[in-house]
């Protein structure tokens, strides 16, 4: 094992590996895209940035794996303390990595004023459509129709569509991709990063092994086939309907803008 | 030297803060604490800090920790109900001994309550608000003046000892007008960083005294976590050592403190056979009050306490050892009373309590009480 090394083992916590992810977890696929995006940008550690994560699987991806300087906070609390950090400390760059719980149930809220405010975060969410760490309960992002503990005869709601959510409010980039294109995923963590300012929002579907693909019936291959099934491009969404949108993973980017940020607007308002 | 200024209760406090090195403040509108924020709005940016509107309580504390863990000094003002939704992010940073002043300005609760009125209901909560064991440091000034030094000491304690330090005013002192003694330097005590990456960020072989505090950005790679973490903040979820060893360290840091911490002021205590045993706003009428019977003879005290957590065990045995009956007056339905009885031998104890309406407890009720408890 001495011996052994791998490209990106610069940027983890080797010694606290293996990590605690379910065999086929998506977590992984995030994490290594993710690492690489910041590896293929130059960068040789992670000195310069600070990843925020909640509660939730999703939420040790980046803790305490990364050897980075992370903070994992309260549930739902992520975006919020990025924000006091990344307005403290302008010069880090500031990603928050979470669930779709996390980040759109308990924390909706943040994400939606966040967003809003076009803060200077990239917020990555990972969407296993489920509550997976507390054993498999209805999610906002869960399908119509979907079976889970808490929904045993299915689920009557229709899923949160952060995406078009968090595009309507003026963020500078969004995208939605799954973990079956890891190139796109890392291509748009690169193109957050270099946009470098304002909100940037990436949110990758993914699986749950466990709580979702297995109740399916379906072996990890079979569900991660089924994703790409389901998946259709942004720019052949338009002309479906809500109830046709919301049964489809509708991937691409959202919106890409270079508008200043909140901190730069809020320091010119201050300058008066 | 010094200078003297003409202000209410929460400027006083927003005053304190800046010259404390408050570099981030972070809130959400609430009465009757809003017109400190307001302050903050309009004095932070000019002073070199960033103010920060949330969109709710939880987003305010909660931007506010992240600040402190980015390097800068943070505080948020708050009223009951913020109060309430503010408790869990106070656990996290007791958990993540990270520094922030939370500033409380008591209204008559539970709920909505009388949102514009005096109270001091929330005793208990600011000691007991959260889940599992934990220690914070609660300060409760009775004056302007006292709004303004208590909340530098809030600065500088929180830093010290990285805990969060709860200021509990009410809206008596908060809108009361009145002046306030601004010495020109002011004692600051700033956070201490690692001397090298070998100290361990969550850990401290001395229990009395915080780890340090590792700034963002410069290798330390700091991993903070609310979980149970050893010493580098590494998650322990299932160990009971690492988890007793972890809950009792920020415990002890603050109770074997309590000499420092415990501040309190005493009038007329020495020869009196009545303790009055009061805070904030409410103990300013039992002074008048000790005025009025000592002009008849009565032999009454006043116990004032600066600080309501933690308390001092050893001091109020024995200054309650030395009295025959012991009145403790609240603008609540009866809380500090839990703790001073557990102090209380052979005295008697009586509880004076009124709330609601914001009208104060008076010194003739107060006169009333004492004669009642000496028949």
């Amino acid at each position: 094992m001495s011996s052994y090394s791998h490209p990106l083992h610069k940027f983890l916590r080797v010694e606290l590996l293996p990590t605690a992810f379910c065999p086929g977890c998506g977590n992984g696929i995030v994490a290594g895209a993710i690492l690489r995006a910041i590896s293929e940008l130059g960068y040789e550690d992670l000195r310069k940035f600070v990843f925020v994560s909640g509660i939730g699987c999703a939420a040790w991806i980046p803790s305490p794996y990364f050897k980075a300087d992370t903070v994992h906070t309260l549930h739902g609390r992520a975006i919020p303390v990025a924000e006091g950090i990344k307005l403290v400390r302008p010069d880090l760059e500031v990603i928050v990595i979470g669930g779709d719980g996390d980040i759109a149930g308990i924390g909706g809220n943040h994400l939606i004023h966040a967003a809003r405010r076009n803060m200077d975060l990239i917020v990555i969410m990972v969407n296993n459509f489920i509550y997976a760490m507390t054993g498999g309960q209805v999610a906002p992002t869960t399908p119509l129709g979907f079976k889970t503990t808490t929904t045993p005869y299915g689920n009557p709601e229709s899923p949160l569509d952060t995406c078009q959510l968090v595009a309507s409010l003026g963020a500078n980039y969004v995208a939605r991709w799954t973990i079956m294109h890891y190139d796109q995923v890392k291509e748009s963590i690169k193109k957050a990063i270099k946009i470098g300012k304002g909100f940037r929002f990436i949110e990758v579907v993914s699986q749950c092994t466990s709580r979702v693909s297995a109740r399916m019936g379906m072996k990890p291959s079979e569900f991660m086939r089924w994703m790409v099934k389901n998946t259709i491009p942004i720019s052949k969404a338009k002309d479906l309907s809500l109830e046709e949108r919301r049964n489809k993973i509708i991937i691409g980017e959202y919106t890409y803008s270079e508008r200043p940020g909140f901190i730069e607007v809020m320091k010119k308002i201050y300058q008066g | 030297m010094s200078k003297r200024f003409f202000w209410s209760g929460n400027i006083a406090c927003a005053e304190a803060a800046l010259r404390a090195g408050c570099k981030f403040y972070a809130g959400y509108p609430i009465t009757p604490s809003s017109d400190l924020m307001e302050y903050m709005a309009r004095e932070l940016p000019k002073r070199g800090g960033i103010f920060f509107q949330a969109e709710d309580e939880l987003a305010a504390i909660n931007a506010a920790i992240g600040a402190s863990i980015a390097g800068a000094k943070s505080m948020t003002a708050t009223s009951g109900p913020g109060f309430s939704l503010m408790q869990e992010a106070i656990g996290y940073a007791v958990m993540v001994e990270v520094p922030i002043v939370v500033v409380d300005v008591m209204r008559v609760g539970p709920a909505t309550g009388q949102a514009t009125k005096a109270a001091q209901g929330d005793v208990m909560q600011a000691r007991w608000g959260r889940h599992g064991d934990q220690a914070v440091i609660v300060y409760a000034p009775w004056s302007p003046q006292e709004s303004f030094d208590l909340t530098i000491k809030a600065f500088n304690t929180a830093e010290e000892l990285r805990v969060p330090v709860i200021l509990l005013t009410d809206e008596l002192i908060a809108h009361s007008w009145e002046t306030v003694i601004v010495p020109d330097e002011v004692k600051i005590i700033e956070r201490r960083k690692p001397k090298s990456f070998d100290e361990p960020p969550f850990g401290s072989t001395d229990p009395r005294i915080a780890p340090p505090m590792p700034p963002l950005g410069e290798g330390y790679y700091v991993l903070y976590t609310g979980s149970t973490h050893n010493e580098w903040g590494i998650r322990k979820t299932i160990d009971p050592e690492v988890h007793y060893k972890l809950a009792k360290r920020i415990i002890d840091k603050v109770h074997l403190n309590v000499n420092k911490l415990f501040l309190y002021k005493e009038y007329f205590v020495d020869d009196a056979d009545v303790l009055i045993i009061s805070f904030g706003s409410t103990s300013r009428s039992c002074l008048e009050a000790i005025r009025r019977l000592r002009s008849k003879g009565v032999k009454a005290g006043l116990l004032r306490l600066k600080t309501l957590w933690p308390l001092n065990d050893y001091y109020l045995r024995k200054v309650i050892s030395k009295v025959s009956s012991v009145v403790v007056v609240e603008m609540n339905l009866g809380q500090l009373i839990y703790d001073i009885e557990r102090y209380v031998k052979d005295q008697t104890i009586a509880s004076l309590n009124k709330v609601g309406g914001g009208i104060p407890i008076y010194p003739d009720e107060v006169i009333k009480k004492v004669q009642e408890v000496l028949s």
